[in-house]
């Protein structure tokens, strides 16, 4: 029997329009495994979407296979339905059922008898503080609100993972947290969850391991902490000078203690490991093309994206 | 709820607790429909009552009365060849909407439709769920048209009914080609289009299809008579006819079902390879 989880091998997906031919996913490999947090990370158009699709049964793989809790996506989509709970990246609840009846009747889809389903319709509804909204529609709530009836209804027929693609896209600070929450929530009692970001904070905090992908393709997997070690920096300094120029950044990069050195606009991105003296170096170089501005932050995952892609996450 | 149980059920899934999963679904998404349909009940019975009762009212009560008078020929009464070709008309133009105008928002504008396609069931089985629900729902419709028609016209009508099989038959093969149709058109429109295909295609269809007359009257305008043929509610007109009102000039029964038969398997085909086009990518 294979493994808990998820499992895409040599995923690709070609779209085919009028004639163009996108290739949203070129040849991916990941491992999910079963009740972890796992993040994809990427830019806008690099194929997460397209890859949530393909796990979820929506989108037809051009090659490649998807397992998911060991069943093939192509070859019995309503067995993996049967144990997936979606968020899509965007708002689908139905708008002629009321918060509560999105709920149940979601339950029953998925087999409950509609006594079971009504009861568990109010039971998410407590869970998730939704009680005195219970008779809205789903056009009258805020986004926020109805992000978390998507998940709950996600969640009502219990699956074993369950896909959330950015699923705190347009919410507010609050919102994200409390959803943060909700998703730990969910982990604790061992439900697999894949989420798409492209908030680094976001895989950051939340994701047991991360993958980054960009164009299609995955440029590397693993936990957050061991992302940022491979990195081998220990402080990111962001230089905004008045003058950049090429030769500045060579004259940087060629420090002993800097990593690397790249300029982005106005400002160079300068990384560092530990070590005595770099940086009185690098300010006196700096200095000398006019320095009007200077920020020194701990490496994160965007830095581990600008590092192996040269662009910002949200250009 | 671990993974690792749920892993062992997926896996061996067998054909009967499959076939017991895929009907509760079925069972889900009918519920669902259901309800939406009672909330808006009222909306869709203004939706089929007013047009038929507007037209007999005017053609078969207000005609009459102020001496206004169709030729109708052969001794029958006006109102008596319109009573089947409006109740056609009314499942006709409710098994349409029912799907369509959803469907086409649907798909278009909301992605609503994104929850019951994840529902555990075929894909097409959802399709097939809206065509059957809707299908009902535009029998409901003619059957309750047919007391306006009868009731309100100021000239004698002539219903008999004299074979049911025959009549039931009509009945729900007409509601469920009104609904493939519905669906055929909902999936390959979108929501900036949907008043231009009621236009091109619902309004055309309702006009020519044999709703006021006999087909069989047609002939001295033949090319309108072999071209309004591709029209389904021509066949539903004159099934119902068969059935309601044989002294008016009929089609045969192996005409009418036979070509019902086939427009129902052409639609259908075009209804679901529709859907699954338009849902999965
Ligand atoms: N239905 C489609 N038809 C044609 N091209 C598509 C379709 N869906 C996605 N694409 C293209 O495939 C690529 C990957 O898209 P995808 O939606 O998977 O990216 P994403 O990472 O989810 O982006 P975002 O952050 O914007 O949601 C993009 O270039 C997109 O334009
Ligand atoms: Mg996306």
């Amino acid at each position: 029997m294979e493994p808990a989880g998820i499992v895409i091998e040599k995923l690709a997906k070609m779209y085919a329009r009028r004639g163009s031919e996108v290739h949203a996913l070129k040849g991916i490999d990941l491992e999910v495994r079963g009740g972890e947090i796992f993040g994809l990370l990427g830019p806008n158009g690099a194929g997460k979407t397209t890859t949530v699709g393909v796990c979820t049964t929506r989108v037809k793989a051009t090659s490649g296979r998807v397992t998911v809790n060991g069943i093939d996506v192509r070859a019995d989509a309503p067995a993996v339905k049967r144990s997936i709970g979606v968020v899509t990246q965007f708002r689908t609840l139905d708008r002629s059922l009321t918060i509560r009846e999105n709920l149940a009747m979601h339950a029953m889809y998925f087999g409950l008898h509609p006594k079971d389903a009504w009861v568990r319709a109010d039971e998410l509804l407590a869970d998730f503080r939704l009680s005195e909204r219970a008779g809205a529609f789903p056009d009258e709530l805020s986004g926020g609100m109805a992000q978390r009836v998507q998940v709950a209804r996600a969640i009502a027929h219990h699956p074993s993972v369950l896909f959330l693609d950015e699923p705190t896209a347009g919410l507010d600070p609050q919102s994200r947290l409390a959803l943060w929450e909700t998703i730990e929530g969910m982990h604790a009692r061992g439900i697999t969850v894949f989420l798409t970001t492209h908030y680094m904070e976001e895989a950051e905090s939340l994701c047991d391991r991360v993958a980054i992908i960009d164009h299609g393709q995955i440029l590397v997997l693993d936990t957050p902490q061991a992302l940022k070690r491979s990195i081998s920096a220990e402080t990111v300094i962001e230089l905004r000078l008045e003058a950049p120029n090429d030769a500045l950044v060579e004259r940087l990069r060629a420090l002993p203690g800097v990593v690397s050195a790249q300029a982005s606009g106005d400002a160079v991105r300068v990384l560092t490991a530990s070590q005595d003296g770099v940086l009185p170096r690098i300010l006196a170089e700096a200095n000398s093309a006019g320095l009007k501005d200077m920020t020194m932050t701990k490496p994160t995952l965007e830095t581990v994206f600008i590092s192996l892609t040269g662009r910002d996450l949200r250009e | 709820m671990s993974s690792g149980s749920a892993t062992l059920e997926s896996s061996t899934l067998a054909p009967r607790a499959r076939r017991a999963m895929y009907a509760r679904a079925f069972y889900g998404l009918i519920r669902r429909d259901m309800r939406v349909a009672r909330r808006e009940a009222f909306q869709l019975s203004m939706r089929t009552i007013m047009n038929p009762f507007l037209f007999v009212f005017v053609f078969a009560y207000v005609f009459p009365k102020i001496g206004q008078q169709f030729q109708s020929g052969g001794g029958i009464s006006f109102a008596t060849i319109i009573v089947p070709g409006l109740i056609g008309s009314a499942i006709i133009f409710n098994g349409i909407s029912a799907v369509a105008l959803p469907l086409v928002m649907e798909f278009g504008a909301t992605r609503e439709i994104e929850d019951r396609v994840m529902a555990p069931l075929p894909t097409a089985a959802v399709a097939v769920e809206k065509i059957v629900f809707s299908a009902a729902q535009a029998v409901v419709a003619g059957l309750v048209v047919f007391p306006f028609v009868y009731l309100i016209p100021s000239t004698p009508v002539s219903v008999h009914v004299n074979n049911w099989p025959l009549l039931i038959g009509v009945f729900l093969l007409a509601g469920l080609v009104s609904s493939a149709l519905g669906m055929a058109i909902g999936t390959v429109a979108n929501p900036r289009q949907i008043g231009l295909v009621f236009a091109l295609i619902v309004i055309p269809v309702t006009f020519l299809g044999c709703v006021y007359y006999p087909w069989a009257r047609l002939h001295p305008i033949l090319w309108l008579q072999i071209l309004v043929l591709i029209n389904p509610l021509v066949y539903i007109s004159e099934g119902l006819r068969t059935a309601l009102t044989p002294s008016v000039p009929h089609m045969h029964p192996w005409a009418f079902f036979g070509a019902l038969l086939a427009l129902f398997a052409l639609l259908m085909w075009m209804a679901l390879s529709g859907f699954l086009r338009r849902v999965i990518d």
